[in-house]
Order: structure tokens, then sequence, then C-alpha cells
């Protein structure tokens, strides 16, 4: 491509950038600052001292209803819709790739799943399991109501993926006698890995953090994002803001234990690599 | 014709490999029955129920409907709603266009364009209502803006319309929802083959010729994706609107999640399949411009 000279409309377009993104980090900056407020310190600046005494409070059940639950029921919830969405997005994707009686409407009721309103998706499935006389659960109406925004998220991504997906690595393996299963468990599974270990982490994110579809799914043990708005309504201190600290570094550490899942994978696929056409 | 179907019956051999596509899709397909579709069909059903302050009792009323829809206030949150989603659609098509496009077409390496893209997102790690209400020391009455703008002398009084406003839910519908709009249209314009644009240049066009006859017509696909995006969520959203607008306004949503709380599922439900219908018509009216599916 041609050489274009950085004129006005580079600096211009930069600077828009450089504004969303202060857009983006101000207000997340502001409340970690905040977090360490001093222990007479308000919800606003300035700061009244620096400690670490709202984050102790956190952690004081009491103080903050139950936090310690909400949060590992969350992440275990986030952990079954990261697997159920990956398998279920994948073997989706895998019949995608054919023709098959009622894949259009399949398709457009994904695409229906991603649109209709979050709060519709709890009220219907609280309303089902209130008509068929069955207690919600975090880990059964909520669950559904994560998937049914997890889902078409993770076949969108298998779309895209499989469009750029080379068959002939799975032909090769069939011509060498691999049956169908083998075929997909030693040659496109491992293939599309890092693919996959990106729906997983777009499932987690969404599921935890999911509020809409949690409201009336979730029975009577709160989910993180529940227990988060029940605090924000009744806490006025800047306890609220050391549990937004401390979720944010949480997913952080989550976020970034699966990237570098990827870059294992990809690093020792590197090294253990067939050495086919390097003319060794 | 018929002798020989007669004569050769066809051995009809069982192959896995016909009905494979069907066990594979299976799984999602029955997700979407037991959570998607039966709790529509739920909705719909028990908007024609009956209710007291107690319980609901199976019947097939109208009322429901016909206390939704000759009600002055529906028509005025609906109106409202649809502010919302008009004002943060423009906005973030504005925001989300201009960030695309830099990083695009004016970030010449993969590896930057990456990093700029990873810093846009690591914001949407946190929790999105820890997002919102960190706004609230920024817009509030002593907050970072209004104690700025008094210390450079712009004002001399704290600016009250910063917080629990319109403004304050719109600006955190934008700084919620901008990315939803950057990630498709960034993913359209890397698609677009730079040779167009060498070609829109070599044939005399301006850089403003090319972004208006090149560029935004083979964008259209991720600005609609990103259209449905954000116009759904904000027809949708509650909390924002709660908590942002300090109560001072209402969304559809926040109606609906308002008779959710008093228990009253069929008036709730009544509103919910009036909101659905509405979306799905913005949405089909949108789909109308573009088949996404083809730009898959």
């Amino acid at each position: 491509m041609r050489e274009t000279r950085r004129g006005l409309a580079f600096w211009a377009l930069a600077s828009f950038f450089g504004l969303f993104v202060l857009f983006l980090y101000g207000p997340t900056i502001t409340i970690m600052i905040l977090s360490f407020q001093g222990e007479d310190g308000g919800l606003t600046f300035p700061m009244n001292g620096f400690s670490l005494h709202w984050f102790g409070r956190l952690f004081q059940q009491q103080a903050v209803g139950d936090f310690g639950g909400s949060l590992s029921r969350s992440l275990l919830l986030g952990l079954i819709v990261t697997i159920l969405t990956v398998t279920i997005s994948l073997s989706a994707g895998l019949a995608f790739r054919r023709r098959f009686f009622g894949s259009t409407p399949l398709f457009y009721l994904a695409i229906a799943s991603l649109i209709v309103p979050s709060i519709l998706v709890s009220l219907g499935i609280g309303l089902m399991f209130n008509v068929l006389g069955i207690e919600p659960a975090w880990n059964t109406s909520a669950l559904g109501a994560h998937l049914t925004w997890t889902l078409p998220f993770g076949l969108l991504i298998m779309f895209a993926v499989f469009n750029r997906f080379n068959k002939a690595f799975e032909e090769a393996a069939r011509d060498q006698g691999a049956s169908p299963w083998q075929t997909l468990r030693h040659v496109t599974v491992p293939i599309l890995l890092p693919s996959l270990i990106g729906v997983g982490l777009f499932g987690f994110t969404l599921s935890y953090d999911e509020f809409a579809r949690s409201l009336m799914t979730t029975g009577s043990y709160n989910t993180l994002p529940l227990e988060i708005y029940g605090m924000t309504t009744s806490v006025t201190t800047p306890v609220l803001y050391a549990l937004g600290t401390v979720t944010t570094l949480l997913s952080i550490v989550v976020i970034t234990a699966a990237l570098y899942g990827v870059v294992y994978v990809q690093r020792r696929r590197a090294g253990k690599g067939s050495d086919a056409g390097r003319g060794v | 014709m018929s002798t020989a179907v007669i004569a050769v019956p066809k051995r009809r051999r069982f192959r896995l490999g016909a009905i494979a596509p069907y066990l594979q899709a299976m799984p999602l397909g029955l997700v979407l029955a037991v959570f998607l579709v039966i709790p529509i069909l739920t909705i719909v059903i028990v908007s024609f129920w009956d209710y007291d302050s107690v319980q609901i009792y199976p019947d097939f009323l109208f009322t429901n409907y016909i206390d939704l829809l000759t009600s002055q206030v529906t028509w005025k949150t609906y109106l409202n709603t649809i502010k919302y989603a008009v004002l943060v659609w423009l906005f973030t098509l504005v925001i989300g266009f201009t960030v695309a496009y830099f990083v695009a077409f004016h970030v010449k390496s993969a590896t930057a364009q990456m990093a700029l893209f990873l810093i846009c997102t690591i914001p949407f790690l946190t929790s999105n209502i820890i997002r919102m209400i960190s706004w609230i020391p920024f817009l509030g009455r002593n907050g970072i803006l209004n104690q700025a703008l008094q210390g450079i002398g712009v004002t001399d009084q704290p600016l009250e319309f910063l917080l629990f406003s319109d403004f304050s839910v719109i600006l955190t519908f934008v700084y919620l929802y901008a990315q939803f709009m950057v990630v498709p249209i960034f993913n359209s314009m890397m698609r677009i083959d730079r040779n167009l644009i060498e070609a829109a240049r070599d044939g005399g066009a301006s850089g403003f010729q090319t972004l208006v006859n090149v560029i935004i017509p083979l964008t259209k696909s991720g600005i609609l994706i990103g259209t449905i995006f954000v116009v759904t969520l904000v027809m949708g959203d509650f909390i924002t609107v709660r908590l942002m607008s300090g109560g001072q306004s209402a969304s559809v949503g926040l109606m609906i999640a308002n008779e959710i709380s008093l228990l009253q599922y069929p008036a709730a439900a009544a509103n919910a399949v009036v909101l659905l219908i509405i979306v799905l018509l913005m949405v089909a009216a949108m789909l109308r411009v573009v088949d996404i599916r083809k730009e898959l």
C-alpha cells in the first residue's frame, strides 16, 4: 500500500481515539482510586486519606451481604456456561457447515435470542417455572437464561471460524482412514482450539456479568451482579468501589489465564509441529 | 417407471452422515426451545391472565392490554424509550464509525491495530453495574467534572443536570454500548479490499468522496449489526435508566421491571409482548436494508 503522509486527518482521528479511550477508562480508574479512600472518606472526591479499609469491609460477611457466596456461585455458573457454550456452539457450528432441514429457522431463532430484550427472557423463564411450579435456581433457570445469551454469540463466532477453516486437513485425515470422531478429536478440535478458548472466554464474561437475565431466574441465592445491584441501592460507602476493583481484577486474572492458555497452545503447536515442507 | 421402482427397491442403508447435522444442531435447538421459545409463549399466554395482589389466575382477558394501551403513561414511556434508543444510536454510530475508521485505515501495522483494539476492550471486563455507578463520582454535584468546570471558571455553580437526568442516562448508554458499534463496523472495514480505495484515489476521488461512495456503502452490514445491538439493548434496558436517572425518567424495561417487583406478572407480560413486537418490527425494518446472513 502506498505510504500516506500523516496529515491533519490522522491526528484529528488519533485525538478522537484518545478521547474515546479516556472516556472508556476515566470512570473505572476513578472508582479504583476511590476504593482506597480513607476510613472517613465518602463516595466522592476529595480523598480523605488512603487505606485498605474498604477492601477489608468487603470480606466481612455481615457488612455487605453475601459477597463470598454470590461470587462463588457466579464463578461456578460462569464455568458451567463456558463449558456448555463451547460444546454446544462447536457442535452447532459443525452442523451449520451443511445445509440441513430447518437450518434457516434455527439460525433465525439464535439471532432472535440475541435481540429479544433480556428482561423478557428473564420474565419468560421466571413465569414458566412459576407456572410449572418449579423453584427457579441459579443452576437451572439462570443457567438456561445465560445460555440464551452466550450461545448465539458462540454460534456467530463459530460461523466466522469455519469460514476460514481449511477443510483439506479433515479430508487428509479421512483419506488416512480416520473415523469422523477421530477426525474431530485429533484434527478439527486441535486446529480450532484458540477460537474455542475465545468462545469460552466470551461465554464466561457474558455470564459473569449478566444481570437482567438473572433477575427472575436466580431464585433465592444471588449471583454476583444481583448482589452488586442490591448494594447500589442500599450501600452508600466506598465498599462498593472496593467491590468494583476486586471483581475487575478477578476478571482480568481469568482473561489473562485464558489468553495465556491460547499462547501456550500455539507455542506447543509450534514446538511439536510437523516439519513437512521445511526441507529439514 | 413405476415398475422400475418395484423391481429395484433401493436398499436404504442407515447412514450416520445424513442425520449427523441434526444430532449436532440438537443441543442448540433444545436450549433455545426450552429457554427461549417456551418462555416467550408463556409470556404471551400469561398476558391474558387475571391477577390480584396475591396471585395470578389462568383466564382469557384483554384487560391487561386495554389497561396498558389506554394509559397515557405507557405512550409517554414508549416515546421516551425510543428517544433514548435514537439518541444513543446516533452517538454510538458517530463514535463507533470514527474509532473503527481510525484503527482500520490509519493504523497500518496489524499488531498496533490489535493493541488498540485490546485497549478498547479491557474496560468491558468490569461489571456493567460497577461501570455505571462509576459515573456518579464523576458527574455528581461535587464530582470531578463540576469541580473542574468551576476550577477553570466556566461556571460558578455546580451543574445539576449532569447527574440523574436524561443527560447522564444517555451518556452511560453510549459509554456501555459504543463498543457494540465499534466491533462490527471495524470488522466490515477490515474486509474491504484495499485495492478499491486505491482505485478510488487513482480515479481522482477526494478522501471525502472515497469515504461516502466506497467505505460507507461497504461498511453497511457492520453498521446494521451494531445498530441492531445498540437499539435492542437500549429498548430493553431498565437498570441503566433506574440507576442513572435517579428515578427521574422511565423506560419500557423499567416499567416491566417495576410490574415484576409488584408481582403484577400478567401486566408485565402484556407490556413485554408489546415491547417484543416493537423491537421485532424495528429489527425487521433494519433487515430489509441488509441481509446479514449473506455477510457472515
